[in-house]
């Protein structure tokens, strides 16, 4: 058979032709027959969750000086957050701990503070600020500020950069710098533990808010802690603060903490 | 028009052979020797529920777009109860105990590995999530 251009170029145009009709009528077929056949069922919030405008807490420092009930609270929370104890004070991880008044509110001591002060230990933890800066540093949003206030963490897609520990002036983030499974006592079946490789910090118990109930640590504190809704006048918080001075750390900064300490 | 001529043609045609060969060995040599695809032990909770949150064949192919979804909807936007489309209710969860995936699919080596090991795909959901206790 004799090849000519003229018959090339006819045969190369006709297969174009046809196959392009092909994938449109693919095409078109498959959005015409088109209904919503998806086997995926609705998500909603649970009716027995707590819910919340701005979740804040309270501390109420004497009383906890009184009652003396700090290491129930890093202990409870601690424990039903597998978080590890680490034996290595540099690979520390904590949610939840203690430290003196002029760590916590550093630039307000001054040598005349009452003694009771300067000895107490004050319970800190992540401030779930009104402006995260954590968040702000996140370049993979794994950080994030849910609607009703509390700054919580996504684990899954934590790379480990680590820029939100950078950002954060509270120091109220670790790193898992080991895999953290081995340094955990006693796992909670209930709460998943990290991997190496990946920041973590308190998260105002959001999985219990979710059942209903008050953030562990503020139920174990014998009312030293209030936990509630500052969007709420009535609330509890809300009554306290109206009527008690608190302060709050650094809040000069402008990250707007949510955990208030009555002095 | 000058017939056409092979150069070297008895190299050509040995190359051509042995190159055939090369790339289809994998074929030839595994004939027949294909691994059955396993087979799911359910466990006798899951039997007697009869249902998944979804049809059996969804979830086969797209459990892992459930649980993306899933994480997505719990961690981000806080719902946890999830309304299957005959109108159970489901906590969304993964591995929190009774009420969660593993409340029902309480082996991890019957159900989980039997088709991971076979696709040889490794999640790493267990890094995190806490494993079924396996009832051994």
């Amino acid at each position: 058979m004799k090849n000519s251009r003229r018959s090339f170029l006819k045969i190369s145009g006709l297969s174009a032709l046809s196959l392009s009709s092909l994938s449109i009528g693919n095409v078109l077929a498959s959005s015409a027959g088109v209904t919503n056949t998806s086997p995926i069922g609705d998500a909603s919030v649970k009716p027995e969750a707590l819910q919340a405008k701005k979740w804040a807490m309270v501390v109420d420092v004497k009383k906890l000086a009184e009652n003396k009930r700090y290491e129930a609270c890093i202990e409870i929370c601690h424990k039903i957050h597998n978080v590890p104890n680490m034996p290595n004070k540099r690979h520390e991880v904590k949610w939840i701990w203690e430290d003196e008044f002029k760590h916590v509110f550093p630039g307000q001591e001054h040598e005349h503070i009452p003694d009771e002060f300067k000895e107490i230990p004050f319970l800190v933890l992540c401030n779930h600020c009104e402006n995260p800066s954590c968040v702000q540093a996140c370049p993979t949003k794994a950080t994030f500020k849910r609607d009703d206030g509390i700054v919580l963490m996504d684990f899954h897609r934590c790379i480990g950069c680590r820029f939100c520990m950078a950002a954060c002036p509270y120091g109220s983030r670790s790193f898992n710098f080991f895999d953290p499974r081995p340094f955990i006592e006693e796992v909670n079946p209930e709460f998943p533990t990290r991997m190496k490789g990946v920041v973590e910090k308190c998260n105002f118990c959001a999985e219990r808010l979710a059942k209903g109930q008050q953030p562990a640590c503020v139920e174990v504190s014998e009312g030293a802690l209030i936990f509630g809704d500052l969007g709420d006048h009535e609330s509890e918080v809300s009554q306290i603060l109206k009527k008690r001075f608190a302060i709050r750390r650094k809040p000069n900064l402008g990250s707007g903490p949510q955990i208030y300490y009555l002095v | 028009m000058q017939k056409n001529k092979m150069y070297d043609k008895e190299k050509v045609l040995a190359g051509l052979t042995i190159f055939v060969i090369i790339v289809t060995f994998p074929f030839w040599y595994n004939m027949g020797k294909a691994a059955p695809a396993p087979e799911i032990k359910l466990s006798d909770k899951a039997k007697a529920a009869k249902v998944c949150v979804a049809p059996k064949s969804f979830m086969t192919a797209e459990h892992m777009q459930i649980l993306d979804v899933w994480r997505e909807s719990v961690v981000r936007n806080k719902k946890r109860l999830y309304s299957s489309l005959d109108g159970k209710n489901y906590n969304m969860s993964l591995s929190t105990g009774e009420d969660s995936c593993i409340g029902c699919h309480v082996s991890k080596a019957d159900f989980c590995d039997r088709c991971h090991t076979y696709a040889s795909v490794r999640p790493y959901c267990w890094d995190c999530h806490i494993e079924p206790k396996e009832n051994k």
